[in-house]
């Protein structure tokens, strides 16, 4: 028997005080996520309980339990308070998925600290940026990602301190440097939380858009309320459940289900830090004996492509439950999990900025291969007409996705950006910037963005972020930066340029600025694709018109050219 | 043959390994190790076949074929003529 029961009892006569009650929370009570996610589960008796399995490179092995994990973030708490750290400060973990990166995410909730994730494999510039807007006063970070912060620190005078968790005393130390080693600290037994509210600020992501630099998502600790009852009922974490979720912590999924939700609910929760390879996953999940797993289309069409034989290798009968998120599950892959798994991939749709899960299909549910399901209890989803953004309930015609604002997780601003939050909202609907239809059972059906943002593996990339950092190049005189379509990632970036005079279209040229890309912004940006032009089409005001190149890049009608600059 | 393994390792080094202090050898697990994720896998096979003028199937282009240096000169092998 599932958590939720049925669909149709859940949404029956649904209120989010169900999750309340559950977590003990009252309106106007202090509310912090740490707090639920190691204090409150030690003192439900489950102090020796695992919190978290770690595996990395080299088969180094790590294990926490719930109390272990309160210590742990009552320490980082101290050392940071001692630095002089306050609420609302921001506080940035660019980390690999290491321990001390979940053990920092509590450490920094704990002094009522924004915690600012970002993805360790991000460039200088895509750091900067996201450092800057937030104004950041500390990165909790590790050895190998120094590099990269020594070249922009100096450009970052809000940044007062660099903590490395692993620094070597035969390596010198630069300027606002501190090392903290969590083995070698002295744990704190007894620590005074800040005593947040439903609207103090938590978590910080940083999300793309199709134009301007990337936004912060500012979330609360209210948030809280809809991450603990959408994991209950959706990913139906059990008591005696060991979950994996295979995303990283620098991107939402990575917080909101890998942490808050399994630790709320104290759950043992694993951690993989490696590299990709079929091999090691299964191996994985075989070993560690995973009954939850929550992963992503593109790593599990990388599954597929893997083979099926590969699968037949590993005893993975531990696995009860799956479900998906980042981009949508397509059919195919649906039915290739029942085949091997003999259990289907639940897919769920939600964003960095609704925080939690929205339209999704439900453990007992009907699946419909291929659809995003239904909305979850408590969210009113609509589509809306492009034009008049008035709702509509025709099955088969493509609208807008919309949600009522009202959900806990929802974020509360963009950081340093409130016109473009208020750019979100169209007669007092949410828009999601995503496009689907929905059939006569309610179910959506994801059909595209409605912008020209690139979801690649689950990830978004502005092909603005892109475009600009093309120009930095030495030889790249215009740009243009559009999705191509992929049968791993569903996208992968593509680029457009033209060459100033001097330089020659060559593949050694390609790598170059390919490499340049990837160091610059990050791997995910890099595109997969450079194809020179002799000149990019623009309007006649001299506005490049992306829309004609990705219409050429999908075999799609190129449509009205009326204000081509050449026609 | 010592040569190609040298050029390659050294690329490796050179453009994917952020922590000077780590040391990578031919058999090295690059992707399933974390040293290089699939998406700059992408650049390694431009590399491989601007290097060594050859050209990669995406099909034989896979985390496992590109999973070592020495994985990778058996895949670049294939393709000299």
């Amino acid at each position: 028997m599932s958590n939720i029961g049925s669909y149709e009892k859940g949404i029956k006569n649904f209120d989010w005080s169900i999750s309340e009650k559950e977590l003990d929370y009252k309106d106007g009570n202090t509310i912090n996520i740490a707090w639920y996610c190691s204090d409150r589960i030690c003192q439900m008796g489950k102090a020796d309980k695992l919190a978290l399995i770690y595996e990395g490179f080299g088969g180094v092995e790590k294990e926490y339990t719930f109390n272990d994990i309160r210590l742990a973030g009552n320490t980082i708490g101290a050392f940071l308070r001692n630095l002089g750290i306050v609420q609302e400060d921001r506080v940035c973990l660019f980390m690999d998925r290491i321990p001390e990166l979940y053990l920092s995410f509590l450490g920094v909730l704990k002094i009522g600290a924004i915690v600012q994730p970002l993805f360790s494999a991000f460039g200088e510039e895509s750091l900067f940026v996201r450092l800057e807007n937030a104004q950041t006063r500390v990165i909790i970070t590790q050895r190998k990602h120094l590099s990269k912060i020594r070249k922009i620190v100096d450009k970052l005078p809000s940044l007062e301190h660099i903590i490395i968790v692993d620094h070597k005393e035969s390596k010198s130390l630069q300027k606002n440097e501190v090392p903290f080693n969590l083995e070698d600290a002295t744990p704190v037994e007894d620590f005074e939380i800040f005593p947040t509210k439903a609207n103090s600020p938590s978590v910080l992501h940083y999300t793309s858009g199709t134009t301007g630099q990337p936004k912060g998502v500012r979330h609360v600790h209210y948030s809280l309320i809809s991450q603990y009852l959408t994991t209950k009922w959706i990913l139906d974490l059990q008591d005696n459940d060991i979950y994996w979720c295979t995303a990283d912590p620098g991107w939402v999924t990575g917080t909101s289900y890998g942490i808050i939700g399994p630790w709320s609910l104290g759950i043992t929760q694993c951690v993989l830090n490696s590299g990709f390879s079929a091999e090691t996953w299964y191996k994985f999940i075989e070993k560690q004996r995973i009954t939850v797993w929550y992963s992503a289309p593109t790593a599990i069409r990388s599954l597929m492509k893997a083979g099926d034989e590969i699968v037949g290798k590993f005893d993975l009968s531990c696995l009860r439950h799956l479900a998906s998120v980042g981009e949508p599950l397509n059919a195919e892959a649906i039915v290739w999990s029942e085949k091997v798994f003999n259990k289907q991939f639940l897919d769920t749709y939600w964003q960095t900025e609704t925080g939690s899960m929205m339209i999704t299909n439900f453990p007992d549910m009907k699946i419909k291969p291929g659809s995003m399901g239904k909305a979850f209890p408590g969210i009113e989803a609509a589509l809306l007409d492009p034009k008049t953004f008035e709702p509509f309930d025709e099955p088969g015609r493509i609208g807008l996705i919309a949600f009522k604002p009202g959900w806990p997780a929802m974020m509360t601003t963009y950081w340093n950006n409130n016109e473009k939050f208020e750019e979100k909202f169209k007669n007092g609907w949410y828009l999601s910037g995503d496009r689907s239809s929905i059939d006569k059972d309610g179910y959506f059906w994801f059909t595209g963005r409605d912008d020209d943002v690139i979801n690649t593996g689950g990830h978004l990339v502005s092909p603005f972020e892109v475009e600009s950092a093309l120009l930095e190049h030495e030889a790249v005189s215009e740009s243009a930066v559009v999705a191509k379509p992929d049968e791993v990632n569903m996208e992968v970036v593509k680029a457009f340029i033209t060459l100033k005079p001097g330089y020659e279209p060559s593949d050694e040229l390609e790598l170059k600025i390919m490499n340049f890309i990837r160091k610059k912004l990050s791997p995910l940006a890099m595109p997969q694709d450079i194809e020179y032009m002799d000149s990019l089409p623009k309007t006649r005001s001299g506005k490049i018109m992306r829309r004609i190149l990705h219409a050429k890049e999908w075999g799609e009608e190129i449509g009205d050219i009326s204000t081509l600059e050449d026609e | 043959m010592e040569e190609m393994k040298d050029i390659i390792l050294q690329y490796v080094i050179e453009e994917y390994l952020e922590d000077d202090e780590e040391e990578i050898t031919y058999d090295t697990p690059l992707i399933s190790g974390g040293f290089v994720d699939s998406f700059s896998m992408v650049s390694l096979k431009v590399f491989l076949e601007t290097k060594f003028k050859i050209s990669l199937p995406d099909d034989k282009a896979t985390p496992e074929a590109f999973d070592s240096v020495n994985n990778i000169v058996n895949l670049v092998k294939e393709f000299i003529d």
